[in-house]
């Protein structure tokens, strides 16, 4: 069985972003870049699939800039057997990210596409569904567990209050979820071999799709301050301050 | 020029999250119709017929909706939505699920987790876990919507809308429901209590036993933050954070929380944070009304019995 995943190079999550001083965007540049840690779990997923002999190769493909080569080659330090850039300037939006993966897809036929269930940058959430609804494939998202069986996989997903699980017809489309996997620490050697294997490069604008960004940020902001609060001595001073602002 | 809202019950009632996002429908001021997907969920199709605001309500009564798949339900909502200016939402698991698909079917963009509507296609999203709010414009002719629950007043009942039977379109074969395991509680639902009482990694094994009692004087629910769930000491269900669960009750206690990036991002709307640590220094002193630097394994306990009276 074939997997692919799908990876997203992003500000890494330790970094508190700042907003540009004419409030048009957040301001990126120079600012320590990572992949996607959903995606992360993505590859360690697809990678453990391999070493348990249900996946036969793994395919890492990204979006964007030629930049996001990095976050590839993490993927392939990781064990990836291939890694697919699909190189854009262009601002590429879910739907738009959607449809490129989708023509990857055909070309490639995967049984299994798993992604993250979100990009911590825009925190959208939405790729994963909108492929799974595209090529017409049933989806598992929020996945905590993946179980390949003969024809399906089950995915046990973490819903609100609790889990479910589904079954899916292959080929499916899988969103993970924290608690999917731990992914492994990358050793330097691999890190070095991984700097010299391949990346096919795709032009975006060859594949004839329309990936123009649909929605348009009119401005980044920093949220409204909270009033400075104050420390309580004790807990007597503590449950009277509760009461007087009524909540208890 | 109507708007649709998926709505979403446990099959006894419709959540409180599809009324907050019948509140936020009325920024457009055009009839909002809610669709009501179930199997035998006639109760529910009156529930949502009372919610004030709502001029319409489908009703899809079919077998295969007892536990409804996102391929099935999105696959009626994309043929209703065509003749919709917004598809709307709650943004939670199952509409999270269910939306994107209908959005790429539409061939439109989505914009998730809105939590202020400022211009018929003009929303305000956080972004990297809330530490910046982003203004988007949808140039699409179908807007397709899911709003942060939690930034939307509850409307009041008192309606009586028309109820209308839609058939469900032939289940897709794609996926099949299996099971569930819900966490079965008498506390409130997380996202949308009064008061929350959440608990850091240092409350180890003792989490329940610190937390049960104070979190019961409220009626109120349990949170934890990732290291806390990571660690087995609370259930996944209850993490509060960008990944987790948004909340943004009257009263939120952070107990043996540092104040993470990710975990403010879930819980940094509440109106009054209390702040339980020994580190004097943790961040999450900067974002509590009121802070109390002490052993938490002294005073959760001192503060319960001080509720008492």
């Amino acid at each position: 069985m074939k997997v692919l995943v799908a990876v997203k190079h992003v500000v890494d999550y330790n970094i508190k972003p700042r907003v540009k001083p004419d409030g048009s965007d957040v301001d990126i540049a120079g600012v320590k870049m990572g992949i996607n840690p959903f995606d992360e779990i993505a590859v360690e997923e697809a990678i453990r699939l391999k070493e348990r002999g249900v996946a036969t190769e793994v395919i890492a493909v990204t979006i964007g800039k030629a930049n996001s080569q990095d976050t590839l080659r993490h993927a392939l330090a990781m064990g990836v057997d291939k890694a697919v850039l699909i190189q854009t300037d262009v601002e590429v939006q879910p739907l738009a990210v959607a449809k490129l993966l989708k023509s990857v897809i055909e070309r490639e036929q995967p049984q299994l596409i798993i992604l993250g269930k979100q990009a911590i940058d825009d925190d959208l959430g939405q790729t994963g569904q909108m492929l799974a609804a595209l090529i017409n494939a049933g989806q598992g998202t929020f996945a905590s567990i993946i179980e390949v069986k003969a024809g399906e996989i089950e995915v046990t997903r973490e819903i609100d209050g609790g889990t479910d699980v589904v079954a899916l017809k292959l080929p499916a489309v899988v969103t993970t979820d924290l608690r999917l996997n731990e992914p492994r620490f990358i050793k330097l050697p691999n890190l070095m071999m991984a700097k010299k294997k391949p990346i096919e490069t795709i032009n975006a604008a060859d594949l004839g799709l329309d990936i123009n960004p649909r929605l348009k940020q009119l401005k980044a902001a920093d949220p409204e301050p909270r009033k400075p609060g104050i420390k309580v001595a004790n807990v007597a001073e503590l449950v009277e301050k509760l009461r007087l602002a009524e909540v208890l | 020029m109507s708007i649709l809202i998926l709505a979403e019950h446990d099959g006894k009632h419709i959540k409180q999250s599809t009324r907050q996002a019948v509140t936020a429908a009325s920024a457009w001021q055009l009839p909002v119709h809610l669709l009501v997907v179930g199997a035998q969920s006639g109760v529910i199709a009156q529930q949502a017929a009372e919610v004030t605001g709502v001029t319409k309500v489908l009703h899809a009564d079919a077998a295969q909706f007892e536990h409804p798949l996102a391929e099935d339900v999105s696959a009626l909502l994309t043929q209703l939505g065509r003749d919709y200016t917004v598809i709307l939402s709650a943004h939670t698991a199952f509409s999270k699920s269910v939306l994107p698909r209908v959005a790429a079917v539409l061939d439109v963009a989505m914009v998730s987790d809105v939590i202020s509507i400022t211009a018929p296609a003009t929303y305000v999203r956080p972004i990297y876990a809330g530490n910046v709010l982003s203004t988007v414009e949808s140039s699409d002719a179908i807007q397709v919507v899911t709003i942060r629950a939690t930034s939307f007043a509850v409307p009041a009942n008192g309606n009586s809308a028309e109820v209308v039977t839609v058939a469900a379109p032939a289940a897709s074969g794609l996926s099949r429901w299996i099971k569930e395991d819900k966490n079965v509680s008498d506390r409130p639902e997380l996202s949308s209590a009064r008061v929350v009482v959440s608990g850091g990694r240092s409350l180890g094994e003792r989490f329940d036993e610190l937390l049960e009692p104070l979190a019961h004087k409220f009626g109120g629910a349990l949170g934890a933050t990732r290291a806390c769930v990571d660690a087995g000491f609370a259930p996944n269900d209850i993490q509060v954070g960008q990944t987790g669960t948004i909340v943004a009750p009257e009263l939120y206690f952070a107990i043996g929380i540092s104040g993470a990036m990710q975990h403010l991002a879930g819980m940094k709307d509440s109106k009054i944070i209390v702040a339980i640590n020994h580190d004097a220094d943790a961040p999450i002193f900067q974002h509590a009304d009121y802070g109390l630097v002490a052993n938490l394994f002294d005073v959760v306990p001192e503060l319960t019995a001080a509720l008492n009276n």
